[in-house]
């Protein structure tokens, strides 16, 4: 009955380590998705039941600046995609530069974005209008911020040796991470700029 | 006691490695549970102090806001500080041994989502202590009364609360996403899903609901931290906002939340039923898909705590029927527990007593519940007591009664020594008696129309109130037992082997303890589970 106890403990011959990144990464986010679905159902309502929208005196925002926002998170998202293309070809040299091209402009993004925020007629205690834009933004640059963050790291981690020899986890999740931000943005784009003022 | 020959056991740690930060999904799961039951003793304590003020009409033992605080705080701490951890410290425990897996998906994640509970718990209990008092807007925390902060300080009791639940969220959904991971990635060669133990399946299931649910609860909760902090209005109604879609949010997790505490019960009433029955559980694939159907179907049912708040008639129509509907797989599973001990050759050891007494109370509750379900009915009794009663029946009669019981079962897996069975016992019958006494008399009450988060009341509800209240006390000295017998058997209790309940589980083919990385050979899975008509060796039964 005992004798369980006492076996040898062997070490199991080194197997494939199973991609839990490639599974739980993509987990996450459709999680985190749900956070901003939160947000847009409330804005949704709030804004189909309260008219006038905007405060006194605004009618609507800048669709000009935020069309060119736009234009720079999706081209970011285009750098990435070949990034990661010059990666599995093993160009190094490319995948860095066009890594750095997706931290540029994600940066210029968020400049753009503190820009129209340090413009805004409105605060955040504007009424519906004021809580949802600041909200959204707010919370989507959050994203973006983590974003380059991460796009920094994995930047200096593609400048150790050997580093990918293992697989591209990383940066596939980052760049899948890329992709959400992007697509989340142009939701928002889509319900706070678009949406006709009356 | 701390110089006890630990090396009689092999693989024991000592106690001290478990106030330790480490990444093995055995010493967090413990640590889950033993910090999960510490917050049950202390809102089991604020409990008594609710109790001991409804002893009488009278208000005399508080006064009302603190009376505020301490239901709210109650409810919060039992549930994102008991239910949840407990329930999530023993799937950390069991999961990848049940699984045949060495750890779990991403073990350092796991520890530092096991590490910002306790920060929880200082930050809930601390908000008694702050200048404000405590959170008053009861465990929902509904706007506006929520977002008033009378005092106008920045940090007060509401404030720390959001912080609270907003932390208790993040771990959370690192947890989800670990155990998802684990289950989907790391089972051992063999293990599909249809030969996964039942409460593999239930813990897969209540987590994708953790997953695609509670950030609604997180966007909810920041956009009322917001209106309460830093002047937004989404939820004024005096400034465009509307609370309703709070409610919305809130419901959209808080009912699927209960099925997140109540699946994993499931699990383990689906384990232990058929060891101390040795027959095979009944319907096991049944059982099993409609874990996961409960899970789908729990996602469309949240309005039904919202019959009152001015739900148009098709709304209320539909989500009394989709309530209703849950009934079907969740009847599945009582009646496949019935079957499964019918006629078994039953071993009423304290693990088994714990899981038949928290099926009859389930069967209880979920018979109340569909009297809720029922709009009509609703109406009357919504924010009586007799929806505390409910409540009460599934998250201390099913869900904390099934904790219990899963201790009992794997605490020989975990210690490698029995619990003292006369105690155990014991401690089955305080909580047994305790639990009905405390919360039966909340339906006749709440059909008379007693209200619920009220520290005063008409004296004609007296005499079932003091029932109420002398079932609470007997529930707080019910735990005295059960820490004793946890404590002395941990350290002293008798050794036995490895598989002390002639399981077939996994989980039980491994040392007790099991060493680190559980397996020393990782096993392949050719059967189902619960093969207990199988000829066995059974002659190593050791009676307690
Ligand atoms: C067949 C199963 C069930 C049905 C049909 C059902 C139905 C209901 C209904 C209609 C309500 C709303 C009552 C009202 O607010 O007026 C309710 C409340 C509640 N139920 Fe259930 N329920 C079931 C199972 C469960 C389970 C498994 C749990 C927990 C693990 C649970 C926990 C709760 C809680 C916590 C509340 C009240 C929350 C509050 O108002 O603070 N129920 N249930
Ligand atoms: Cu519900």
């Amino acid at each position: 009955m005992e004798s369980g106890n006492h076996l040898p403990h062997v070490e199991p011959t080194e197997e494939q380590e199973p991609d839990n990144l490639g599974f739980g990464f993509p987990v996450f986010l459709m999680s985190e998705s749900v956070v901003f679905l939160s947000f847009f159902v409330t804005y949704t309502i709030l804004r189909l039941t309260n008219k006038p929208w905007f405060p006194p005196g605004v009618d609507g925002l800048d669709v000009t600046r935020g069309a060119i926002n736009t234009l720079v998170l999706v081209t970011s998202s285009g750098a990435i995609i070949l990034a990661e293309k010059a990666l599995h070809r093993g160009e190094m040299k490319l995948f860095r530069l066009l890594w750095l091209a997706t931290i540029s402009l994600g940066i210029v993004f968020l400049f753009g974005q503190a820009a129209e925020w340090a413009g805004m007629p409105f605060g955040l205690d504007a009424g519906s209008a004021g809580g949802t834009f600041f909200l959204l933004t707010g919370f989507h640059g959050l994203h973006v911020f983590t974003g380059v963050c991460l796009l920094l790291y994995m930047y200096w981690r593609s400048l150790q040796p050997h580093n990918f020899d293992g697989g591209h986890e990383g940066v596939t999740a980052i760049a899948l991470f890329w992709h959400f931000v992007d697509v989340i943005w142009i939701i928002l784009f889509i319900l706070l700029y678009l949406w006709p003022v009356n | 006691m701390t110089n006890q020959p630990t090396a009689s056991v092999p693989f024991q740690r000592p106690w001290h490695d478990y106030l330790k930060f480490s990444t093995d999904h055995k010493v967090i799961g413990i640590q889950y549970l033993l910090m999960s039951f510490c917050f049950f003793l202390v809102a089991g304590l604020l409990a008594m102090i609710i109790r001991a003020e409804l002893l009488t009409p009278q208000l005399d033992v508080v006064d009302r806001s603190l009376y505020n605080g301490l239901f709210t705080l109650h409810g919060t701490i039992m549930i994102f500080l008991w239910i949840f951890p407990a329930n999530v410290g023993l799937a950390n425990y069991l999961i990848p041994l049940m699984i045949g897996a060495k750890d779990v998906a991403f073990p350092v994640l796991n520890a530092i989502a096991f590490w910002l509970m306790p920060v929880v718990g200082v930050l809930l209990i601390g908000s008694f202590f702050l200048p404000t008092g405590a959170a008053q807007a009861g465990w929902w925390s509904y706007p506006p009364v929520s977002i008033q902060n009378p005092s106008g300080n920045f940090i007060n009791g509401e404030f720390l609360w959001l912080l609270a639940v907003a932390t208790s969220g993040v771990s959370s959904i690192m947890g989800g996403v670990n155990f998802v991971t684990t289950v989907w990635k790391l089972r051992a060669p063999g293990l599909t899903l249809l030969k996964m133990p039942v409460y593999v399946w239930t813990i897969l299931s209540a987590q994708i609901l953790q997953l695609f649910c509670l950030p609604a609860l997180t966007g909810g909760a920041v956009m009322l931290l917001f209106d309460l902090s830093f002047g937004t209005t989404f939820f004024d109604p005096f400034n465009q906002g509307n609370p309703i879609i709070y409610q919305h949010l809130f419901w959209f997790y808080s009912h699927p939340a209960v099925y997140v505490m109540a699946l994993p019960a499931f699990g383990v009433f689906s384990e232990i039923l058929p060891v101390f029955a040795r027959k095979p559980l009944f319907g096991y694939k049944t059982v099993a898909i409609s874990s996961f159907l409960i899970a789908i179907q729990g996602t469309f049912v949240w309005v039904h705590h919202m019959f009152t708040s001015a739900t148009p008639n098709w709304m209320r129509m539909f989500f009394m029927a989709s309530t209703m509907l849950i009934a079907v797989p969740t009847g599945i599973k009582v009646l496949a527990w019935t079957a499964t001990v019918w006629r078994g050759s039953l071993r009423l050891k304290t693990p088994m007593l714990f899981c038949l007494g928290g099926i009859l109370m389930f069967l209880f509750a979920g018979i109340t519940g569909i009297m809720l379900a029922s709009a009509p009915f609703d109406l009357h009794v919504n924010n009586t007591y007799f929806v505390v009663g409910h409540f009460h029946y599934v998250v201390f009669g099913t869900v904390t009664m099934a904790i219990y019981g899963a201790i009992y079962f794997w605490f020989p897996k975990m210690t490698g020594r029995m619990y003292n069975e006369a105690w155990g016992k014991l401690h089955f019958a305080l909580t047994f008696i305790g639990a009905n006494l405390n919360f039966f008399p909340m339906h006749p009450i709440g059909l008379q129309g007693m209200l619920r988060r009220i520290s005063s009341y008409d004296p004609e509800y007296t005499a079932w109130n003091v029932v109420a209240s002398l079932g609470a006390f007997l529930l707080g000295m019910s735990t005295l037992p059960f820490i004793a017998n946890m404590v002395a058997s941990a350290f002293q209790g008798r050794r036995v082997g490895n598989n002390p309940w002639n399981s077939l589980g996994l989980e039980w083919t491994t040392p007790s303890p099991p060493p680190e990385e559980n397996f020393e050979v990782i096993p392949t899975i050719t059967v189902e589970p619960y093969g207990y008509d199988r000829p066995v060796d059974l002659t190593t039964e050791v009676t307690t």
